[in-house]
């Protein structure tokens, strides 16, 4: 009888998340839920200004507190060459500040103690005295040419400048623009905003004297990476670190760079030869851990009359704080921001783009998106928008008419990025009728006799999910591949390892999903490890929605090498040749006599116990996967929104999300994933933001000024599903963790803007808090920006 | 959370209390809801030698209407006590308008509404509530019980008119002469936000007339703002459109914003102005009992 692919949990079934068992008993296993014996805890002292000169540490009134172990201030690291660390993009990053601190919230100092309350304590007893330098908080303070240099420290560098970047065909580019009819221009900024995980990063280091073993239990999203540069910086042998991140209270990009309470953690517990636990708090995470966005970006759309995009130029100035710690493939400056338009048929585009140093915390980490593509989608989006709305046209027709085209596919972007497949055009007509695109004129007219103002706002994008190809993508060097492994046990269960790292995203389920899709051996029947660098095979990790794509492709791959040596077996059971054998899902047969056959079950238990002669035995294989190419998922969203004039406060009337990820493993799965990113794209559109005052101090450091939504405020979303199969990928999947948050919040703003065109209002910057949509509305004028301003009232 | 080291006492009735707060001469605090205190004991933005903590205190949980109609609210009594009560729906609308806006709902399980009146946080909801009904606290101490008004009671930001070695034990709001009208509403960027700007409103109602009215206003300035003088343009009037936008520009006058990432100064003025407006309305719009 053949097997039904949803009954054992294969492709396709909504199979419930085997994760959730621990999780909803309270029974996970985070980092600050381990504890060995003898462990110590450190907390950090960080500094209170943003710029200033360190004249003086005095730790004594710490290191006389009882219960105190150890203080370790910027000039011991030095002492020991770890007073800065590389960055994933070739710069270097204070671990405690010797000479300068440089944004509010850096460590200064590290204090081991018995308890944390010691630790926090005689923190407090710390007196540093600094010498306060003038602060830079925007990228047009670093600009000026009277700024004081941020990094004195680097040798070379000139002014506050971090790069400039470009691509693009800048001489075609200028003749598309000299040749058209309407140019249309945009200029907006996306602000800084900060992934926030539930958890916050931590670690616990445990250094071993007797066996030079150092463990390292620790929040990452890519373990093997911090493996490798702790070898780097630490200086210490590869193969006697062991990185372990045990359960991840979500990680959103946050958790993929190195920190450096990990490195100050490790170097306390190789001095104190005890375990050291470092658990930052959350106005820690939010004060020093990376950030997302603060790009500042213009540009403009050369057009014909009748609608056709003739070229796009775009600009960005983007600012990355005290260090570039961008966790991007390190040849891209600015991420994959080039992404940009290429859901559209655009013969011609150049971006330039510029970075600075600020007295701000370093990072532009991915929130939740594949390296700068949710800035490059917003602007996209907005600047089509605006287009349509100079050019006088419809703006879901002024899509259709240049969106790529089905059968162009694959499709060479502007920029040069290679698209694999889509259905775009049937994407948003499922989306323009969901949301009752036609009549809402009629709807517009009715809610104006209510005094309300209603309006409309769609986004549709592509975007490059799942680095690399390793001829284009790696870091620092390492090419961006990744990896499964799987070992079938003589039962026919099965355990599976990969080099990626689930961060609550669903693994546990899903990788055993395509398993059971490829062998037929039950979901249930497979165990799913990541995370540990001395059992799992080296994979670079989980962040750009890069594991479907990428480990999902590995894990199919595997399964396909153990499904090759499993035919051989079973050609020996069935005693023909291996020519004679055909597969349906969970067994071989005889071609020809469908009845003799055997499963999968039983090739296993034959590996272990009754091997053909001269086969090596067992039953397992290791696979690593170089996708030929990124994934391009698409997706429309549509909101529909409605403006108190009096207050400027908006509600969302109706949301009409259509996604298209390829081929779905888990579909519920799935459409968490996409509810959950539409929720941070509302809360960016809508509330969320971190700045800085004028003298750097951070608004935005705790919950009470970040804001993140919650069920009271956040809308209803309507989920639509198409599927194109993505043409490379062994299994026809596209990554989608990213896709709503990426592509969302567009929609939510050209809604808004939709409903003040005719009131003179271009453009809002985020996030669209209702006095800035008041200001707007009764000035008629663009808001734009978010100023250094005072904090508190 | 880490806080500094503090001693922790849990008496068993109001007498036991008040000697434990005498003896911390002013390093003792009250521990009732601890949704205001905990946070800043984590953040130690407060570091108390002492907790006194009242909740095991029985019978201080009480919602009570008096015979005369006033209304007496015990110090243990939580937000959602009074978001969920039949009464207050029925009997006391600034108070049934303002619980259902308080912090957000896991908060309201917790905090006091006690409690927030004495902490005094400028953007604090029952402070301005208490005001606007011209409400009074009823404090113990070792010299035995006093009434403070609730126009006395606020001095500052997160300071209130209590003796270290007080406690406030119980809200009175005064019964209406009339029916009790009013209102309240916030804004805020997110549920458990705090305001931007929010205004409370009760109104003494007879007939169609306005027999007494309060205001008082919270995000708005360095305190809770009572602006209750805006009553004369109402009392002894109706809620036509002249008296509201009269009253509510004198609302509007008396709030102290500055401008901040929550908004301009103007802005949550002009936001003062239409919510005092807008209650006002839609009590002019309801048939009075």
């Amino acid at each position: 009888m053949k097997l039904d692919e949803v009954k054992i949990g294969g492709m396709g079934a909504s199979r419930r998340r085997v994760e959730d068992n621990r999780f909803i008993r309270g029974k996970g296993n985070y980092v600050d839920d381990i504890v060995l014996p003898g462990m110590l805890h450190m907390e950090i002292l960080r500094s209170p200004l943003a710029h200033a000169r360190i004249k003086s540490i005095d730790t004594s009134a710490a290191w006389d507190m009882p219960g105190v172990r150890l203080v370790l201030t910027g000039e011991m690291m030095a002492a020991r060459n770890l007073a800065w660390m590389p960055t994933l993009s070739y710069d270097t990053a204070a671990v405690l500040a010797t000479d300068k601190v440089r944004f509010q919230g850096q460590e200064v100092c590290a204090v081991i103690a018995d308890d944390p309350y010691i630790a926090k304590d005689a923190c407090g007893k710390i007196v540093v005295e600094y010498e306060v330098l003038p602060p830079i908080v925007n990228p047009v303070q670093a600009a000026a040419p009277d700024a004081v240099q941020i990094r004195d420290d680097k040798a070379g560098q000139v002014g506050n400048k971090v790069f400039d970047w470009e691509i693009g065909d800048k001489a075609r580019t200028d003749k598309a623009f000299a040749d058209a009819d309407v140019v249309s221009k945009i200029e907006l900024h996306y602000p800084r905003t900060h992934p926030s995980p539930m958890e916050t990063c931590g670690s616990l280091a445990d250094y071993d004297r007797a066996t030079g073993k150092l463990t390292v239990y620790m929040t990452s999203q890519a373990p093997h990476i911090v493996r490798a540069a702790v070898a780097m910086v630490a200086e210490l042998p590869e193969q006697n670190i062991r990185i372990v991140t045990p359960d991840i209270g979500g990680g959103f990009g946050n958790k993929v760079p190195i920190y450096p309470g990990y490195v100050i953690a490790i170097l306390a517990s190789i001095l104190t030869e005890k375990p050291v636990k470092w658990i930052e708090d959350k106005t820690g995470n939010l004060t020093s851990t990376g950030f997302g966005r603060d790009v500042y970006l213009k540009g403009e759309m050369a057009m014909r009359k009748d609608g056709k995009i003739l070229g796009v130029r775009m600009n960005t100035i983007s600012d990355h704080g005290a260090f570039f710690a961008d966790a991007q493939p390190s040849k891209f400056k600015i991420g994959l921001m080039h992404s940009a338009f290429a859901a559209y048929d655009i013969p011609t585009a150049h971006m330039f783009a510029t970075g600075y140093y600020t007295n701000k915390a370093p990072g532009g980490v991915a929130y939740r998106c594949s390296f700068r593509v949710t800035e490059a989608m917003f602007f996209q989006e907005r600047m089509v928008q605006a287009a349509a709305d100079d050019l006088g046209m419809d703006q879901a027709e002024f899509r259709r008419i240049n969106f790529v085209k089905d059968e162009q596919h694959p499709h060479r972007t502007a920029f040069g990025f290679l698209t694999d497949s889509g259905q775009y055009e049937k994407c948003l007509d499922i989306g323009l009728e969901a949301i009752g695109y036609k009549n809402f004129a009629a709807e517009k007219a009715e809610a104006a006799k209510r005094g309300r103002l209603l309006g409309i706002g769609i986004s549709t994008m592509t975007e490059p999910l799942g680095a690399g190809n390793s001829r284009e993508y790696d870091i620092l060097g390492i090419k961006m591949f990744d990896s499964a492994e799987l070992r079938i046990h003589m039962s026919g269960k099965a355990l599976l390892r990969t080099g990626s790292r689930g961060q609550g995203t669903g693994h546990e389920t899903t990788w055993a999903q395509i398993v059971a899709h490829e062998l037929g051996i039950p979901a249930d029947d497979i165990l799913v490890e990541e995370g540990d660098t001395d059992t799992a095979p080296f994979g670079m990790g989980t962040y750009a929605s890069r594991s479907t794509p990428v480990a999902g492709a590995a894990i199919a791959m595997v399964a396909r090498k153990v499904r090759a040596k499993a035919r051989k077996l079973a050609a020996h059971l069935l005693e023909v040749s291996e020519e004679d054998i055909e597969w349906e899902l969970g067994r071989f047969y005889v071609r020809g006599n469908q009845e003799r056959g055997v499963t999968i079950q039983e090739c296993a238990m034959a590996a272990y116990s009754n091997m053909p002669d001269g086969m090596e035995p067992g039953l397992e294989n290791v696979a690593y996967y170089d996708p030929p190419n990124l994934t391009w998922p698409f997706a429309c969203y549509i909101a529909k929104v409605e403006i108190d004039p009096e207050t400027g406060v908006w509600d969302v009337l109706q949301f009409v999300a259509v996604d298209d990820c390829g081929v779905r493993i888990n579909p519920m799965i799935v459409e968490g994933q996409i509810m959950g990113g539409l929720t941070e794209a509302y809360a960016m559109a809508n509330m969320q933001y971190q700045t800085y005052d004028e003298e750097g101090n951070i608004i935005g450091g705790n919950y009470m000024d970040f804001l993140l939504p919650t069920a009271w405020e956040t809308p209803g979303f309507e989920l639509y599903e198409v599927v194109t199969p993505c043409p490379h990928h062994p299994i026809g999947a596209k990554g989608v963790g990213e896709c709503a948050t990426v592509g969302g919040p567009a929609a939510f703003v050209n809604a808004v803007m939709d409903a003040l065109k005719d009131k003179g209002v271009r453009n809002i910057d985020m996030p669209l808090m209702p006095n800035r949509v008041y200001e707007a509305l009764t000035t008629g004028k663009d808001v734009y920006g978010m100023p250094p301003v005072r904090s508190g009232n | 959370m880490y806080p500094s080291r503090f001693k922790y006492e849990s008496p068993k009735t109001i007498a036991e209390a008040i000697k434990l707060l005498d003896a911390g001469k002013g390093e003792a605090k009250i521990l009732a809801g601890g949704q205001s205190l905990v946070p800043m004991l984590k953040l130690r933005f407060a570091f108390p030698e002492q907790l006194v903590d009242i909740n095991n205190i029985p019978g201080l949980d009480y919602i009570r209407f008096d015979a005369d109609g006033s209304l007496h609210i015990g110090a243990l009594v939580r937000h959602e006590h009074l978001e969920k009560s039949v009464e207050i729906t029925n009997r006391q609308p600034t108070i049934a308008a303002a619980a259902p806006l308080v912090a957000d709902p896991i908060v309201r399980t917790r905090g006091t509404f006690v409690g927030s009146v004495c902490h005094a946080d400028p953007q604090g909801d029952w402070a301005a509530t208490m005001i606007a009904l011209h409400g009074y606290l009823v404090v113990q101490g070792p010299k035995g019980k006093r009434n403070i008004d609730m126009k006395d009671f606020v001095l500052g930001p997160y300071a209130n008119a209590l003796n270290y070695n007080e406690i406030a034990i119980e809200a009175v709001i005064p019964a209406p002469k009339g029916v009790a009208r009013g209102g309240y509403l916030k804004l805020e960027r997110r549920v458990g936000d705090f305001a931007t700007a929010s205004v409370a409103v009760s109104l003494d109602m007879s007939s169609d007339t306005v027999l007494g009215a309060g205001f008082a206003l919270a995000g708005v300035g360095g305190k809770t703002i009572d602006a209750n003088e805006a009553a004369s343009a109402l009392i002894g009037q109706k809620l036509t459109d002249a008296t509201i936008a009269k009253a509510a520009a004198l609302v509007a006058a008396k709030a102290e914003p500055r401008t901040d990432h929550r908004g301009s100064a103007e802005y949550k003025r002009h936001i003062i102005e239409t919510f005092v407006k807008r209650i006002l309305i839609a009590n002019s719009e309801q048939k009075v009992a």
